[in-house]
């Protein structure tokens, strides 16, 4: 099970640059693809959207470098271990 | 005799704190749901859309917020203890409640109400944020080790019970009051922001008689407690790997069952399956009643087979069966599949009327209106309005509305002349013989249609049993989770610790699902299919229930931590 998660920690590294990059694409896509009428609030939906997931992509890629480096493979048990 | 001393003192304990955590969820949703009354005060009466969507924004703030709340009031509470920081969100709430019912229109005031709307609404969002982590904490720190699921279950009724609160609130004095009483400037609609006041002068006067955490009084009175917990929770590897755990592994799985099964289930039921507003509420309001004993049920069983298995359940069932429930919502609601059931004899078509836009009287309206009755007790009643521009600004536009003696085929790509007949302004007699030509020079390109299905019993209890299975997974992945979080931090740095993944995985991916569940329906819209895929929305909860689920199974444990006090 250790294997799997340090492996899976790299898919999540590998996850989280290409969630960001989707995420970019669709929004020049979108605000590209948007009328003059629309376009004001198309941006600011995609702003939102960029500005909340883009550090929560890069809370996955730490999450992915910690499952990589093997800091899951025992979970503490007691406040001690956290120290 | 000291089991029972100890349930009837760790039952006044959840009372207390569970009324106040309740009466914050009841403040946060009323403003969801009044956004279409809140829209027309607080903006410009032309916006349209516009103001709802920006009314929208300012909720969804709300939810970006709390995570802010979950950091400033998370660090209050490990350093100066959970009592008073609990306390405090409760002021802040309940005030800034009462204040967005006080703020005047955008009609009295300008751009100033919308304003002081959004910083009201952020005021409630960091109170929201600080609020749960400190209940659930204080609960969990006073609840017997073996029944720590269940006692910390109760506090994971409230969100679902202020849902319902507010539901039920709104639908009294809306049914009440009538539609327009209600939506006035000064209407009914006030009155739910009011009433907050006197629940949370109730709830701090309960609270002021708590004494504080004894796990945290402890660490106080040893001088253990965190002098800064940010550094600690998120500066310390050690830490910060189990917030990022819990986020991923299983509160973000949980903020969209959550949501899917509350929210996008009335708004789905509501807009896209046109169900009529009161009957698409009271339907969630049974759904809610017949489910929330499971979020005790579950948090019990949690003590008994360990937190993680019942939540990553709840989620696999989202995951597997949320595209049939609402496929089957489409089904039952379908005008096509209800044609063999047509009550002709109660089905009536209202004569076409006509009217000019009292702003531009070179815009006409045409508006069919007509009632679908069906043998089993449903009725679908429509609305079809069709906007026509008329060559020159209709001279008569004052004298009221107009019906027609005799309509063409409404055909966008020529030229039209409609006869119609002048209806006099009221009080005057009408002249039968009074007719007057006006020539169409455009069609709209799209007819604006309302429909809204009164259902029949039937459907009615069918669409009750699918809201309350979705709610009984909500219950699955939230009753145990206090716990599991709980469990998971050190006492000195817990309140923050179990505050922010909570609030990011609830508030922002679960907040955000009606929003993006709605956006990504429009990204499946085309001139080949104008409608677009209207489940296409559910990929986003799913996605990212699925992730999580993944992640849970592999990375977290089932083991139940017998000792929270260290």
């Amino acid at each position: 099970m250790n294997n799997i998660k340090k492996m899976l920690g790299l898919v999540w590294m590998a996850a989280a640059p290409v969630l960001i990059w989707f995420l970019a694409s669709q929004a020049i896509q979108k605000i590209g693809n948007a009328t003059e009428a629309t376009k004001s609030n198309v941006m600011l939906q995609w702003v939102i959207i960029l500005s909340i997931f883009a550090p929560i992509c890069v809370g996955l890629f730490i999450f992915g470098y910690y499952g990589f480096k093997g800091e899951y493979d025992h979970l503490p048990e007691s406040s001690a271990e956290l120290d | 005799m000291s089991n029972t001393n100890e349930n009837k003192s760790i039952g006044l304990v959840i009372g207390a704190s569970s009324v106040g955590t309740l009466i914050e969820w009841y403040d946060f949703y009323i403003f969801g749901m009044l956004a279409t009354i809140i829209s027309k005060q607080f903006f410009p009466e032309d916006a349209g859309t516009s103001a709802l969507l920006s009314t929208l924004a300012i909720f969804a703030a709300g939810f970006i917020v709390r995570p802010f709340g979950a950091l400033v009031f998370g660090r209050l509470g490990d350093i100066i203890g959970r009592k008073y920081t609990f306390l405090l969100t409760l002021v802040i709430m309940g005030g800034s409640t009462f204040a967005i019912g006080l703020v005047p229109g955008y009609a009295t005031i300008g751009w100033a109400a919308p304003i002081i709307v959004l910083v009201l609404r952020l005021l409630q969002g960091l109170a929201l944020g600080g609020e749960y982590g400190g209940a659930a904490t204080y609960v969990a720190e006073h609840a017997p080790a073996d029944r720590r699921g269940f006692w910390t279950s109760w506090i994971q009724t409230t969100a679902t019970l202020g849902l319902f609160l507010a539901l039920g609130i709104i639908i009294l004095i809306r049914s009440n009051q009538g539609v327009e009483k209600f939506s006035a400037e000064w209407g009914g609609w006030r009155y739910p922001f009011w009433i907050s006041i006197v629940l949370v002068i109730v709830s701090i006067l309960i609270r002021m008689k708590m004494s504080e955490s004894p796990m945290f009084s402890k660490l106080k009175a040893e001088g253990k407690t965190s002098v800064n917990p940010l550094k600690e929770s998120f500066g310390h590897k050690a830490n910060f790997k189990m917030v990022l755990l819990a986020l991923f592994g299983a509160v973000m799985g949980q903020g969209v069952i959550w949501y899917t099964g509350q929210f996008y289930a009335q708004s789905f039921i509501e807009t896209v399956c046109k169900v009529d507003f009161i009957q698409s509420r009271n339907l969630m309001l049974w759904a809610i009643l017949f489910a929330t004993p499971f979020f005790v049920i579950f948090g019990y069983l949690s003590d008994r087979i360990g937190r993680k298995w019942i939540m990553m359940a709840g989620m696999l069932a989202g995951i597997l069966t949320y595209r049939p429930i609402y496929q089957h919502f489409l089904d039952v609601t379908s005008v096509n599949n209800r044609v063999e059931k047509i009550d002709l004899a109660n089905t009536v078509t209202a004569p076409l009327m006509a009217s000019i836009d009292h702003k531009d009287n070179t815009k006409l309206y045409i508006i069919h209106k007509y009632d679908t009755a069906y043998t089993d007790g449903a009725h679908f009643r429509y609305t079809k309005t069709d906007t026509l521009h008329i060559a020159a600004a209709y001279a008569g536009a004052d004298a009221g509305a107009i019906s027609f003696t005799q309509i063409n085929k409404l055909d966008s790509t020529k030229t039209d002349t409609i006869v119609a007949k002048i209806k006099a302004p009221t009080g005057t007699i009408l002249d039968e013989t009074k007719t007057a030509s006006i020539l169409v020079i455009s069609k709209s390109v799209k007819p604006s249609v309302i429909i809204e299905k009164t259902l029949d019993n039937a459907t009615y209890w069918n669409l009750i049993w699918l809201v309350f299975v979705q709610i009984l997974y909500v219950t699955m992945v939230y009753g145990p989770i206090a716990a599991f979080l709980v469990e998971m931090f050190p006492t000195k740095i817990r309140y923050t610790s179990m505050s922010l993944p909570y609030h990011i995985g609830n508030g922002v991916f679960g907040g955000l699902v009606p929003f993006l569940g709605t956006l990504i329906v429009e990204f499946t819209k085309n001139a080949d299919n104008p409608g677009g895929d209207p489940l296409a929305g559910l990929w986003y909860p799913i996605g990212v229930a699925s992730i999580c689920l993944f992640i849970g199974v592999i990375y977290l444990t089932n083991k139940v931590d017998k000792d929270v006090m260290d």
